[in-house]
């Protein structure tokens, strides 16, 4: 089931890196001059390494989107099968499970707001 | 991939023809949205190259092909070249799983052969596209870092919190519609949403003919956020904080050029096209007709034709319906680009997180009880 997935990714793979191949070769090619490499228009010089810092909000937030990432994927297989609990008779055993979890759910979001890791200045 | 050598083969070449539908659509968009941006502005746009300047995408194209390569100095060079290939995958990944008409019957000498009109069903349907979508965040982010700008840098960045911060309300809003369809086949989504509008209330079944059993009329608060989820997940206007070009040049592709820059677009364009046939398949009844069901089109045509030719000439049809949804959708999305301004960052960092996130609880949460109340 998953090897037409793996033909597919080779093939746009394949197109892709032929796209930028074909690119390459086909481009007049001069000769790179000092000015050339200037960043353009005007202005600071873009080229930096990556010794510049990176505000610690990026990786706060990629820390709690797994948190709720993780949250969120737990919730789809009591979705996919709630109407067939509610069918056997457990509706509302399923739902006030739900509800427990989801309370959890909103006390995370509400003590992530109330402890400012949601704000950007 | 198919049971015999027939079948492998023509599933191959249907893959390859999606795929390259896929990109050929993307020309077809600009210019759409170069056209449909002038009219909104009240300009000409592009017309001097051929009828409409409909032509101008080849002569865009046939340039983009003979430009000059440049390539920063100071950059890692196996990532600067990857990271236009990576942004390729995941739009057409997640669009070959998404069945496009209905599947074809075919009976031929040597038996009876089914061919989905999707590239491959993967059986997770809904899984199997937010996985592989959200892989787009890496082809943004090798391209900031891997061309050592750091305006590059900084909106790989914005641009992959953005999209994890919408994720989760995009995730989110879907549970209702899970709830409702209690798979996450698209195929089966699809069969679901065919007839009119008709539902249970305390054990009682109320319909109402005059409309169709749509998913946006079970879901339209999830329907709101889905789609603004999704267009803060292409990096569209109004959520375009990556390439604000007053702050950042132009964000993550601001060091590339000719083709390479056209593969980065080809990747937002189908991340344009997966959210649209998404929205489609979920909220508008996929590639049925509104009150013609797919089965008596088969009928209607096989009277005149033999059935293998019904199957093959129906799934068509239907195919241009879909497409038509399609295309509306992404006209929407061109819409909104050209009608409103840009966030600023901290307000849209609130929107996701603090708004969008408590309305798809609450959407989740109300569903919830609807259901249980429909079975009452």
């Amino acid at each position: 089931m998953i090897l037409p997935v793996i033909v597919l990714t080779l093939i746009v793979g394949t197109f892709g890196a032929l796209l930028v191949f074909v690119a390459s070769l086909l481009g007049p090619k001069k000769k790179k001059t000092a000015a050339k490499y200037m960043p353009y228009e005007c202005g600071l010089p873009g080229q930096e390494t990556t010794k510049s810092n990176v505000s610690v909000r990026f990786y706060l937030t990629a820390i709690l989107f797994i948190m709720f990432d993780i949250e969120i994927l737990f919730l789809y297989p009591w979705a996919i099968s709630y109407q067939e609990f509610i069918d056997a008779g457990y509706g509302a055993y399923m739902l006030g499970a739900m509800l427990v979890f989801i309370g959890l759910f909103i006390f995370g979001l509400l003590w992530e707001i109330k402890s400012k890791a949601l704000e950007w200045d | 991939m198919g049971s015999d050598g027939f079948e492998i083969t023509i599933n191959i070449i249907k893959m390859l023809v999606i795929f390259l539908m896929m990109v050929q659509m993307v020309p077809v968009l600009v210019w759409v949205e170069r056209r449909g941006s002038a009219f909104i502005q009240n300009r000409f746009g592009p017309n001097r190259v051929g009828p409409l300047g409909l032509t101008q995408l080849l002569a865009d194209a046939v340039k983009f092909l003979f430009k000059e390569e440049f390539v920063p100095p100071a950059s890692h060079k196996w990532l600067y070249y990857a990271a236009p290939v990576l942004a390729l995958i995941p739009g057409a990944l997640a669009f070959e799983s998404i069945p496009l008409s209905m599947p074809i019957h075919v009976n031929t000498e040597s038996g009876a052969h089914t061919f989905l009109f999707q590239g491959y069903d993967v059986g997770v349907g809904i899984v199997f596209v937010l996985a592989v979508s959200s892989l787009g965040a890496y082809a943004l982010l090798l391209a900031g870092w891997g061309s050592h700008n750091k305006y590059s840098l900084f909106g790989a960045l914005r641009a992959s919190a953005q999209m994890i911060s919408y994720e989760l309300a995009m995730g989110l809003s879907l549970v209702g519609i899970l709830m409702l369809f209690q798979t996450f086949d698209f195929q089966r989504m699809v069969e679901i949403q065919r007839g009119t509008l008709h539902f249970w209330l305390f054990g009682k079944e109320i319909s109402l003919g005059f409309l169709p059993n749509w998913g946006i009329f079970f879901q339209p608060l999830g329907f709101v956020l889905f789609a603004t989820a999704t267009f803060a997940e292409t990096n569209r206007t109004p959520f375009d904080l990556p390439e604000a070009e007053a702050e950042l040049v132009a964000g993550y592709h601001t060091e590339y050029g000719g083709l390479k820059m056209l593969m980065f677009y080809i990747g937002e364009y189908g991340h344009m096209m997966v959210a649209s046939a998404l929205m489609v398949t979920f909220y508008f009844g996929g590639y049925e007709l509104p009150f013609y069901s797919s089965q008596s089109l088969v009928e209607a045509l096989s009277q005149s034709m033999s059935s293998n030719a019904a199957s093959i000439v129906g799934a068509l049809l239907l195919h241009v319906v879909f497409m038509a949804k399609v295309l509306f959708f992404l006209w929407v999305f061109i819409w909104v680009r050209w009608t409103l301004p840009r966030f600023r960052y901290d307000q849209l960092m609130d929107l996701g997180w603090k708004t969008m996130l408590p309305w798809a609880l609450a959407n989740v949460l109300i569903t919830a009880f609807f259901v249980l109340m429909a079975h009452g």
